[in-house]
């Protein structure tokens, strides 16, 4: 509505001055741009947005949560995601991408990843790490008194999935599973202990600001392969799964299939549209560690690499 | 004095006890003996309700008609429709008048100037009630506007406001109705209870199948949320229009609606002041929640703070919040005050004009001076590293005995209770708690109570139920235990309840998360932070019923204890609490539901129990097990209300009978 009158108002005042409008999109719905709750994913969504709003389509941003987006992509409530991570998000993507009415826009570029981590200060309390076989001598070393003589090992949000529980039973882990409710909860509690460089062993995934924050490594737990999950006789413990790491891999965009149809160019812009992992790594340290305003990092990238986005959208340019 | 002295006679009062005494007692040694499917309910017994609902609902969002139209495009079209309003709102408060976007973006017109609004709203105040309104308007205006929320802030404003305006209107329709319908009372009570009851994440991915992610769904889960004091408000207030009044209108010959209209709205308008207080309270406690499913503003502020462990920046946003709730809990109070005492005409047409020009000049001259229709980055305050500093030193240097007893608390109070609770076999559980209902309220009662509770047995989330009874059980008896005694010696000091007012309506409408992620630095994620997050904000109205309690024990009664040589001890002990124990029993069922309100957000930092899992089953995107969770959570919260009530009743009865 704003729209419709904010642009009867450019037509009566504005009148044939109006601003070189070279390229019409194809149609004025508007385009539902996801976004979750973590900075990466707001920061290139963000970025779309300048890229598409630029060529006049109209655009909304909306707030969906990770794992509850499905309903909304196959509805058309949501149009395109740009972060789709493999990590947690692959059975839910595949299902959906398989009743059609999901497509697969291909990578967005960074490379997911997500494990156990701990601090550099652990690894003189317990040598041997980051192999995760260490772990099974120094559960002391990570104990809380509520946990002990078991280590403490602090998971992410139930919601996230992530077979943690199997994964201490499969490779008999003396350590007891803790549950953070959220993950600013779980990033609270790191800091806490890493400026009393107190013990902590907890989930961290990449890209996010905090390995860049803190120094640590993730564990080395034998290699995810899809056998692992799926096949007990698979790896270290023949008659469980989960013996081994958490999967790493791609982070795709999607979108609703019909808009296909809607915004034929709209979507060949975001199959372009990629960064590069170490790029996003940076545009996030701006925003979490810096406290820039999102619309602010955007619009800079935006502004240097006009070169390239302006080359991503080839069939607006005509 | 005679309840003091009068002593149960024997053979009667052992009749009378042996069902509060004897039975309980053998229940508990019968749990000794019971196994098997009588302790833990087997697989197989528990309903699927869950998956049946969630097949319900998608269906109905999906597939079902009405008429031939879908429900589902009915909704989104109440949806837009809805949206419409909040969207002028905004471009009147905060965007202005923008086309285009990314590099091609333009402004055609500014947003009305924060000066302009600040000064219109300080004007307002000052007319209806005085320089100290009008001086906290300007200060709350201030705080927005030097600590760069301002425009965040005017973007929760434009929800809230018509979140409050829809709750409002619904709320006196169906309060009317109620009213005047006895058979449509009944049921709008029972479905209030558990709106009321029902925690808001549990329904919150109906809305969205509904209405659609955006501002519109937080408007609905607001008003959903928010309307049922309103409700109960309305139906209070009009009953209390004195019967006399009405004879009046009746033989004056007023119609219905004049009736209504002329005379009973108006008689009732301070009670139903009180709705509204809460109506603002409750919409603006939900500000986090609906930034979640696409309301920006303040909340979106907070939530991106607290992710980047900006305390300080998060508390400075939650100020906000409770700056607007003062604000506007103030201007509609004191509105309400002027309407039923009659003070009219404080607002003269030569106000609006200056209203007016107070608007337009600063934001005429914004187009000049940017300013004025944004505060500068660099010209705002914060005290977001004093905060951070703050929290990181405590963390540094006293989490040691922090630590102590956090431990000592958990491993010696909290722990233990818990496993006697998930040790309990359900049949005993359900038995005492029956035995209570029938012993407090009779047969009635017992039966309501145990069918309740078998609910939460057969759909299987017993074991999360009693994790959430062992929380709330504790938290409750922390909060009692240093409310009521706090607000009873308040309200032997007057001068102390207008700050003490003031600092209960930051705790109940400040964020919980502001200060739930800091207590998660020093007490780690986990049942410990849990309870001190519900405590927190239970605490707010075990101290408001205290000071109310105390504030309505006739003087008279009083008087006649110092006459006849209490001591003031005596006279707390045998005076005021009895008379006083009716305000108090309503307050801690207050307290219960207050507390339970808070399992959902005390699920954010790890807790295992019913809040748990209705916040994972939203965060999976699954309708059913959120939805009967939070029936759950519902049967607990009616459980402990008909208890609670059946025992305030009795003690009001056991009073009544002993002074008449």
């Amino acid at each position: 509505m704003k729209r419709v009158i904010a642009s009867a108002m450019l037509a009566l005042t504005l009148g044939a001055a109006s601003p070189s409008m070279a390229f019409e999109p194809e149609s004025d719905q508007p385009i539902k741009l996801m976004i979750a709750d973590w900075s990466s994913m707001l920061i290139d969504t963000e970025i779309l947005n300048i890229i598409l709003s630029t060529y006049g389509y109209n655009v909304e941003k909306v707030v969906a949560d990770d794992s509850a987006r499905y309903p909304g992509f196959e509805s058309g409530d949501l149009t395109i995601a740009l972060e789709t991570w493999q990590t947690t998000q692959d059975k839910a993507f595949t299902a959906s991408v398989a009743t059609g009415k999901v497509l697969d826009m291909g990578e967005l570029g960074p490379h997911a990843k997500e494990d156990w981590w701990y601090p550099a200060y652990m690894e003189e309390k317990c040598p041997g790490l980051p192999d995760w076989k260490a772990l099974k001598d120094c559960a002391a070393a990570f104990a809380a008194p509520e946990t002990a003589p078991k280590g403490r090992y602090l998971s992410g949000p139930v919601s996230w999935g992530g077979h943690d529980e199997e994964r201490v039973k499969a490779l008999d882990l003396p350590f007891e599973v803790v549950h953070a409710g959220t993950d600013a909860a779980m990033f609270a509690e790191l800091q806490s202990a890493y400026e009393r460089k107190a013990p902590i062993l907890l989930w961290i995934y990449e890209p996010h600001w905090a390995p860049t924050v803190y120094a640590g490594s993730f564990i080395k737990f034998p290699p995810y392969e899809a056998a692992c999950y799926s096949d007990p006789s698979w790896g270290e413990n023949k008659t469980a799964a989960y013996d081994c790491g958490k999967p790493e891999g791609w982070i795709k965009k999607m979108a609703w299939a019909e808009g296909e149809k809607v915004w034929p160019c709209a979507y060949d812009i975001v199959r372009k549209f990629t960064m590069d992992g170490k790029e996003v790594g940076e545009l996030v340290y701006e925003v979490d560690v810096k406290a820039r305003p999102v619309e602010e990092v955007a619009m800079e990238w935006a502004k240097k690499n006009e070169a390239k986005w302006r080359s991503w959208a080839a069939c607006a340019q005509k | 004095m005679a309840d003091i002295l009068a002593r149960p006679d024997g053979v009667a009062a052992w009749r009378r006890n042996w069902a509060h005494a004897v039975l309980p007692l053998a229940i508990l040694a019968a749990t000794l003996f019971i196994q098997g499917p009588l302790a833990h309910l087997p697989d197989w017994a528990v309903v699927p309700l869950a998956d049946w609902v969630g097949g319900g609902l998608n269906w109905f969002a999906r597939e079902a008609t009405i008429g031939g139209v879908k429900v589902a495009d009915i909704t989104r079209a109440l949806a837009t429709a809805a949206e419409m309003p909040i969207d002028w709102l905004k471009v009147l408060l905060a965007e202005g008048w923008v086309t285009g976007a990314g590099f091609n973006k333009m402004h055609i017109a500014p947003p009305l100037s924060w000066l302009g609004v600040i000064l219109a709203t300080s004007l307002l105040a000052l007319r209806l009630s005085g320089r100290g309104l009008a001086l906290l308007t300007l200060l709350a205006g201030a705080y927005l506007v030097f600590f760069g929320l301002w425009l965040s802030a005017m973007t929760t404003l434009a929800s809230v406001v018509l979140c409050v305006i829809t709750a409002l209107a619904l709320g006196l329709a169906m309060g009317i109705w109620a009213y005047r319908s006895p058979g449509a009372e009944a049921v709008l009570r029972a479905v209030m209870n558990i709106m009321q009851t029902v925690p808001v994440f549990s329904y919150l991915l109906p809305t969205l199948l509904l209405f659609g992610y955006g501002p519109s769904a937080a408007l609905f889960a607001t008003v959903v949320y928010a309307l049922p004091p309103m409700v109960h408000a309305t139906v209070l207030a009009l009953r209390s229009v004195p019967a006399e009044t009405l004879e009046l209108a009746r033989m004056t010959g007023c119609s219905r609606a004049q009736t209504l209209l002329k005379v009973e709205l108006p008689v009732a308008t301070p009670r139903l002041a009180i709705g509204l207080n809460q109506v603002v309270m409750m919409t603006l406690n939900m500000v986090i929640i609906a930034s979640m499913i696409g309301a920006g503003g303040l909340g979106y502020d907070v939530l991106r703070a607290l992710r980047r462990l900006d305390f300080g920046a998060g508390f400075e946003a939650g100020m906000g919040i409770v700056a607007l709730a003062v604000v506007l809990d103030r201007l509609t109070q004191v509105a309400a005050h002027n309407q039923s005492t009659g003070r009219r005409g404080l607002w003269k047409r030569r106000d609006t004009a200056i209203a007016v020009l107070l608007l337009l000049v600063p934001t005429a001259a914004s187009l000049a001076v940017p300013a004025f229709a944004t505060w500068p980055d660099g010209w705002t305050l914060t005290t977001a590293p004093f905060w951070n500093g703050a929290v990181s030193f405590i963390n540094q240097n006293f989490y040691g005995p922090l630590e102590a007893i956090r431990t000592a608390t958990l491993l010696g109070v909290m722990n233990p209770f818990r496993d006697l609770l998930l040790a309990a076999p359900w049949s005993a559980v359900v038995l005492l708690v029956a035995l209570a209902g029938y012993a407090l309220g009779g047969l009635r009662t017992a039966f309501s109570v145990a069918l309740l509770m078998l609910f939460i047995v057969v759909t299987g989330y017993w074991e999360a139920a009693m994790s959430s009874v062992y929380l709330t059980v504790l938290s409750v008896a922390l909060a009692l235990a240093i409310g009521l005694p706090f607000g009873i010696w308040v309200s032997a000091h007057p001068r102390l309840h207008q700050p003490v007012q003031l600092v209960l309506d930051t705790l109940q409408t400040l964020p919980t998360l502001v200060y739930l992620l800091p207590a998660v630095m020093l007490f780690r994620n986990g049942d410990f932070s849990a309870l001190i997050a519900i405590v927190s904000y239970a605490i707010a109205p075990a101290v408001r019923y205290g000071m109310a309690g105390m504030a309505h024990v006739p003087s008279e009664r009083i008087e006649a204890g110092i006459m006849s040589g209490c001591t003031p001890w005596q006279t707390f002990r045998f005076v005021r609490l009895p008379s006083s124990l009716p305000t108090l029993i309503l307050g801690i069922n207050q307290t219960v539901m207050m507390a339970l309100s808070m399992l959902v957000i005390a699920a954010l930092v790890g807790t295992r129990e019913l809040g748990q899992e209705v916040y994972t089953s939203l965060a999976r995107g699954e309708t059913g097990p959120g939805i009967v969770a939070g029936l759950c959570v519902a049967c607990i919260a009616l459980v402990a209300d008909a208890l609670l009530k059946s025992g305030a009743a009795r003690a009001a009865r056991h009073e009544g009978a002993v002074h008449v």
